[in-house]
């Protein structure tokens, strides 16, 4: 593949203080991510998925150094990202646009629609100021919504409308590139569905790559070109999706897969139910994070951090963590 | 269903009384269970499915009522029982999990505590006797080291564990019912897996009988035998699971399973139904759900249609399976399903 690298994160670790005792000194870390590294392609949709806790909207805030990273590096566009200054970075902002999961929360409750799309243009200053509201009408057409809903308020919209107001923001300033935090989680599926057609849509139309944050491996399903499977602040999986989807690799990706209920009453499955719960980020495992409920789990799992490999009978690009492919896919090794 | 029906809801009304109208809430919700199955209400947010269950155990906050209908339970109509007799059934007879566990359980007892003092309240157990019945209780769920367990307070536990705690004191009595609330809604995936299989396994071995509410089609098929949907307060299908994802009946039924990306296999273009849920407030006159519904004719807009039978137990709340019917033939006669599908 001869695609583009948009960004690049690499080594990145985001680690938040705990303070406590006498003089609030810090006393221990939450690891929430640690160690990740991954490239982003021009025009592509790259999904980070995972359970609560792991990490994966640490990195999206962190790419957007809405939260300062502990360590790592994060060039985007062929610039690094981490070098710039406060107010170049929220030059840079025009190019790095995020979506939240709340469309209740991120729309300002005071401001119309024109006021909330105007403010984003003339912050960026990326429009001369008289056409702002014919733009922002415009924007307003993309997603779905019409020209005569421009003066009302977040209130009088429904949640995906709002969501549609959330992208038609992001939109507003032309970037390159979009986060969606869980962007569509907060809505029914039958607006679900039509949001994610929109985005679909939006990206085939301007050339927009996401990164895209989501638990639900239904939507990841559909919208993604590759996915990272996240577990604990580790990257455990990364493919493209027919290769995560038809032959994931790692023992958590696959009890992942296999407990997403079916929507499908006579679908015949196997479900691998895992022990116990994710473990506390503050004082991870050591070795492979996920050891602790891994059916295949042995004595080197609990010592030592797997890397990322691709092997053989793995497609390009396809890596997992896991001490034990090899034994797992030939069947030498069966889960306890 | 010549089957034990153990609950028989028909035509149930609930209503919230505010300064200067009613919102309906739900407005007709009919549906049998027969005992020791589970019934799946299916709905999107506002569809009036937690309402109906909040009626049955008449747990409805001040302005809402139940102003109409039965719910017929073990051949009683809670309807007319009184506080106290209601009292008596609820937690003991019937009990009931919802969504947000740490919600639901007081933070400042421990999980003894509260087991206790459900078994203090219907079967006059000592603190001693209490004890050994919550540990036992929450071993049933499969608590790790329960006798630890029982001393802990709620933010100790996990979200998963918490879920299995408020199970555990739902089954403090032995219910005939039990009706779970989105019980896997705020939970991570692998934990979800954990906890419908806990429910499926305490089913077969207890007997109960379940009402599932939830919003996930996923959640539905592996966990129900029966399913009603509701849109706008109303149940607008009821069928045996395999039929209902076989051969979906209701426009807004097929719509659904149409815009559920789905995790086992790939589908170019989801096809949403359009519009968006109505407000309780701003109801369609009609069919509920008519401005959203492809299909629909003047006919669906001004009239509603009744819950009729359509082959067999199938019911279903729609003009194209009557003989009213007055738009497009070719929808009668090879349902919404397959003619959506050649558009």
């Amino acid at each position: 593949m001869a695609q583009k690298e948009l960004l690049k994160v690499t080594n990145l670790k985001q680690y938040f203080p705990i303070k406590g005792g006498f003089l609030g000194r810090t006393v221990n870390h939450v690891k929430a991510v640690d160690d990740v590294t991954f490239e982003i392609f021009e025009g592509e949709t790259l999904s980070v998925v995972g359970e609560s806790g792991c990490g994966k909207s640490t990195t999206g805030r962190a790419i957007l150094r809405l939260d300062e990273p502990t360590a790592g590096e994060i060039e985007f566009d062929g610039g690094d990202l981490l070098a710039l200054s406060k107010s170049d970075m929220r030059k840079k902002r025009k190019d790095l646009q995020v979506i939240f999961q709340d469309p209740y929360a991120s729309l300002n409750p005071r401001q119309t629609v024109a006021q909330i799309l105007t403010e984003a243009m003339a912050i960026q200053n990326v429009i001369p100021k008289k056409e702002r509201r014919k733009r922002a009408i415009e924007l307003l057409e993309t997603v779905g919504l019409n020209a005569g809903q421009i003066d009302r308020y977040p209130h009088e919209f429904s949640g995906g409308q709002r969501q549609r107001v959330g992208i038609a923001r992001a939109l507003s300033v032309n970037p390159k590139l979009i986060i969606c935090d869980e962007a569509v989680s907060a809505l029914d599926v039958s607006v679900q569905a039509q949001v994610l057609n929109l985005l679909k849509n939006l990206q085939r139309e301007f050339k927009l790559t996401f990164l895209f944050i989501a638990h639900d491996l239904g939507v990841v399903r559909h919208i993604s070109d590759r996915i990272i499977v996240m577990y604990l602040g580790k990257i455990v999986e990364i493919a493209d999706k027919k290769s995560l989807f038809d032959n994931p690799q790692h023992p958590y990706t696959k009890s992942l897969l296999s407990a997403i209920p079916t929507p499908d009453p006579e679908a015949k499955k196997e479900r691998i139910i895992l022990k116990g719960d994710v473990p506390s980020p503050i004082d991870p495992p050591t070795g492979c994070r996920f050891h602790t409920r891994c059916p295949f789990a042995t004595d080197l799992c609990k010592t030592e951090v797997p890397d990322l490999r691709n092997l053989d009978h793995m497609k390009e690009g396809h890596r997992a963590a896991c001490h034990h492919i090899e034994k797992i896919v030939t069947g030498d090794m069966q889960p306890t | 269903m010549s089957e034990d029906i153990i609950l028989d809801i028909k035509d149930l009304q609930t209503s919230f009384y505010l300064d200067d109208f009613e919102v309906k809430a739900v407005d007709g919700v009919s549906f049998k269970l027969p005992k020791g199955k589970t019934i799946g209400i299916v709905g999107e947010s506002g569809s009036g499915k937690s309402i109906t269950a909040l009626s049955i155990l008449r747990l409805l906050d001040h302005p809402g009522k139940v102003k109409g209908g039965e719910i017929n339970f073990k051949g009683r109509d809670l309807t007319t029982l009184t506080d106290k007799e209601i009292r008596q059934i609820r937690g003991n007879e019937i009990s009931m999990i919802f969504q947000e566990p740490m919600t639901s359980l007081n933070p400042v007892y421990t999980i003894g505590q509260q087991i206790r003092e459900t078994l203090k309240v219907h079967q006059g157990l000592d603190k001693e006797n209490g004890t050994k019945k919550a540990i036992e209780l929450l071993k049933l769920v499969g608590i790790p080291s329960p006798d630890k367990r029982v001393k802990q307070y709620p933010h100790e536990l996990s979200g998963g564990m918490r879920q299995r705690v408020m199970i555990a004191m739902a089954l403090a009595c032995n219910p005939d019912l039990l009706i779970a609330d989105e019980p896997t809604t705020a939970l991570d995936v692998t934990i979800q897996a954990q906890i419908l299989d806990l429910i499926n396994d305490l089913q077969d071995r207890l007997g109960m009988s379940v009402i599932m509410i939830t919003h996930d089609l996923g959640v539905v098929a592996e966990t129900c035998d029966y399913v009603a949907v509701m849109y706008g307060g109303k149940v607008v299908e009821y069928q045996d699971v395999k039929s209902l994802f076989r051969n979906p009946k209701h426009p807004y039924t097929v719509g659904l399973l149409k815009s559920i990306p789905r995790h086992d296999t790939d589908v170019d273009e989801l096809e949403p139904i359009r519009g968006s849920v109505p407000s309780p407030k701003d109801m369609p006159k009609g069919c509920r759900f008519a401005p959203r519904c492809p299909f629909a004719t003047e006919l669906c807009m001004e009239e509603l249609p009744s819950l009729d039978h359509v082959e067999g137990e199938s019911e279903v709340r729609c003009w194209i399976y009557t003989d009213h019917w007055d738009g497009d033939a070719e929808v009668k006669a090879h349902g919404p399903k397959r003619v959506a599908q050649s558009n």
